[in-house]
């Protein structure tokens, strides 16, 4: 039991993962299937935001202190100034590599599939928009059922 | 290899950037351009050019070894790396041979079936579908695959649903594709989540090496072996995964049926490949099992029954779509046998098939675009209405049932081989028995062809009406090259056993990385 509250985190991401296939299975109206398509899509975002945490762990952001512990450093350097750019960089990750940083790579991959999911949601629902204006309804039942009847009637003639 | 040394140096160098690169950036200035002539051109010049890039990467390969592309100059593991090897340079050949072949074809068909006004985007989303399949398969980046793998998924239904215009059930289809492909492609994602959380990279060879040093027992591991395998199994049309492709390929344009018939659920089924064989281990316990329970059995299971389903099916695209479940179950029973003998006879079949199904769906495609025909029963005297055509599908059909001669029986003969060096004979029976049923679903559409007359219409029987010389030139091209692979199966069965090398080396080490 009390490892499930101390993963709460991935008991939530797998709660929310199954209401949101379940969604999709279950329901007959087109709309409603991508709501739980996206329900299950986000759960799958926190898994990889939740995967990029570090106990203890910053966020992944340059501080102030840290940059100017950086630019002290530079300073010195300030006679080759082709160098300066990537000097204040390179010192300022010197003395952050004293703190515990959040990993975030995982953040960025799943940006990207945040953008893929946008893309997904836009064309599914525009696929809705235009099954309603070719069928007048989004119930999927209904929709089957004028299929079948006008394969009937294509039988016929 | 005296061809190679006519490619310039720059093709030969940044190949592997340029075939993925060019098609996705042209791709955005032809969904802008306002010309639809223009636009056919620019897609056709462009699969053309990534023909010869894919040529040039596919002999630069036989005669060098594996090429690695360092994206931008980032190294990797930290930067993006493009791998070409002999697994994956034979597909990214095929896809593009197939799009040149298939881009001809559109100019008559694509002005019959889409909307005017649609058409230059049309092709834009054409392009984008061909960047992404060459994509995911070029890319030695595990995330950059699922990339690709949506781009190509994402214009997919916008190409599919671009058949509403013909039947309206294109929507319904578009949108049960987009519902489980966008399944498909999460399970692949969650995958490469724990297979991260597992290693903490995402290169594919990297990925390989610290699984070897330590990864076979964890839990992690396996949990992210299963997503992948049912992620990927979703995009390839697995059976019983496969109930988004009847729909898909019965109601899309013809030449978007085409197309992806010979090359979508190829390029899924080579990452499952490339995963399942370099970047895990197939002599690991659980991978074994999957292997022969799950991917033998399935595809054995998808065999009989998608063949049975195929010859209950009116439709003609039905049909095929259908018979193609089963031949990728052809495929995924001679990867599932994991020998050497068993994965060149896949990949071979993997190959054929492409050519042949390319070569019917381009058929049948050209039978609606002269006389409207959906149905088996329509294709009444076809022989005397559209000869060329008939004979074109019956060439492909021949090789799709495995008649001696055609390269559909020069894929089956090796995977009966390979079955009967396993020991899984009742392996072979099943192949000879599900052929049986390819002949009846074959036979049934030839045997309306050839033996009744054409339909009268106003009391004459209808004139002969051939389809126009850009629709026959790429379907006998492809029906052509079905005869010859499987006359003269050399070159193509060479290429099988290269790619089946590769993956009975197993993991790939970054030995071959150079500087790493």
């Amino acid at each position: 039991m009390s490892t499930i509250f101390e993963h709460y985190n991935y008991a939530i991401i797998i709660i929310l993962m199954m209401t949101g296939l379940y969604v999709v299975f279950a329901s007959g109206n087109m709309i409603k299937k991508l709501v739980g398509l996206s329900v299950f899509q986000t759960s799958v975002f926190l898994l990889y935001i939740s995967m990029g945490k570090i106990t203890g762990g910053q966020p992944p952001i340059l501080t102030k202190a840290d940059m100017e512990a950086g630019a002290k450093a530079a300073a010195s350097h300030a006679s080759d100034i082709s160098h300066g750019a990537a000097g204040v960089s390179e010192h300022a990750l010197q003395s952050a590599s004293e703190t515990i940083y959040s990993n975030p790579l995982p953040h960025v991959l799943i940006l990207t599939a945040i953008v893929v999911g946008v893309a997904t949601l836009a064309i599914g629902l525009a696929l809705v928009v235009r099954t309603r204006e070719a069928y007048g309804t989004i119930e999927e039942a209904e929709i089957d059922q004028l299929d079948y009847q006008r394969n009937q009637e294509g039988e016929g003639a | 290899m005296g061809l190679l040394s006519y490619f310039p140096e720059w093709v030969l160098t940044h190949g592997p950037a340029l075939i993925v690169v060019l098609p996705l950036l042209l791709a955005v200035i032809t969904a802008l351009n306002p010309s639809e002539k223009l636009a056919w051109l620019t897609a056709w010049l462009t699969a053309l050019f990534c023909g010869v890039v894919a040529l040039g990467l596919l002999l630069q390969v036989i005669s060098h070894g594996a090429i690695d592309y360092a994206m931008g100059g980032w190294q990797p593991p930290i930067g993006i790396a493009y791998h070409v090897d002999a697994l994956n340079a034979p597909i990214l050949l095929l896809v593009c041979v197939i799009a040149i072949l298939v881009t001809l074809y559109a100019l008559p068909s694509v002005v019959a079936e889409v909307e005017p006004k649609k058409r230059a985007p049309f092709y834009a989303a054409f392009m984008l579908a061909f960047t992404g399949l060459l994509g995911m398969v070029v890319t030695g980046d595990a995330f950059n695959v699922f990339v690709f793998l949506e781009v190509s998924s994402i214009s997919t239904y916008v190409l599919v649903a671009m058949g509403a215009s013909r039947d309206r059930r294109a929507l319904t289809s578009a949108y049960n594709y987009l519902i489980l492909g966008s399944i498909g492609a999460t399970f692949f994602v969650i995958g490469l989540g724990f297979l991260y959380m597992q290693t903490g990279t995402l290169n594919m060879m990297d990925i390989a090496r610290v699984l070897q040093e330590g990864g076979v027992d964890s839990r992690v591991t396996q949990l992210a072996f299963a997503f992948i395998v049912i992620g990927l199994g979703l995009k390839l049309a697995m059976f019983p995964l496969h109930m988004w492709l009847p729909g898909a390929y019965a109601y899309a344009p013809s030449f978007v049926t085409a197309f992806l018939a010979a090359t979508a659920t190829k390029a899924a089924l080579y990452l499952l490949l490339r995963f399942v064989f370099t970047i895990f281990d197939p002599s690991w316990s659980f991978v074994t099992s999957a292997l022969m329970y799950l991917v033998a059995g399935l595809g054995i299971l998808g065999m009989i029954a998608a063949s049975l389903q195929a010859i209950f099916q009116n439709d003609i695209r039905r049909v095929l779509a259908f018979s193609s479940v089963a031949q990728v179950g052809y495929m995924l029973l001679g990867i599932g046998m994991a020998t050497t003998l068993g994965l060149t006879a896949g990949y071979l079949h993997m190959i054929n098939h492409a050519v042949m199904k390319g070569a019917l769906f381009l058929a049948v495609g050209a039978m609606w675009y002269r006389f409207g025909i959906t149905q088996v029963r329509d294709m009444r005297g076809l022989f005397k209405t559209m000869p060329w055509t008939m004979s074109a599908f019956t060439i492909a059909g021949l090789s799709l049932i495995g008649v001696p001669g055609t390269a559909g029986f020069v894929s089956k003969l090796a995977l009966v081989r390979a079955a009967a060096e396993n020991g899984w004979w009742w392996a072979v029976g099943v192949i000879v028995v599900t052929s049986v049923l390819a002949i009846i679903y074959i036979g049934r559409m030839i045997e309306q062809a050839f033996f009744y007359d054409p339909p009268l219409k106003d009391g004459v029987p209808l004139a002969k009406n051939e389809a126009p010389f850009m629709m026959l030139i790429p379907m006998w091209i492809l029906a052509i090259a079905g005869l010859w692979f499987g006359i003269d199966a050399e070159w193509t069965t060479s290429l099988a056993r290269s790619a089946a090398n590769v993956l009975s080396h197993g993991p790939i080490l970054p030995t071959t990385m150079g500087g790493h």
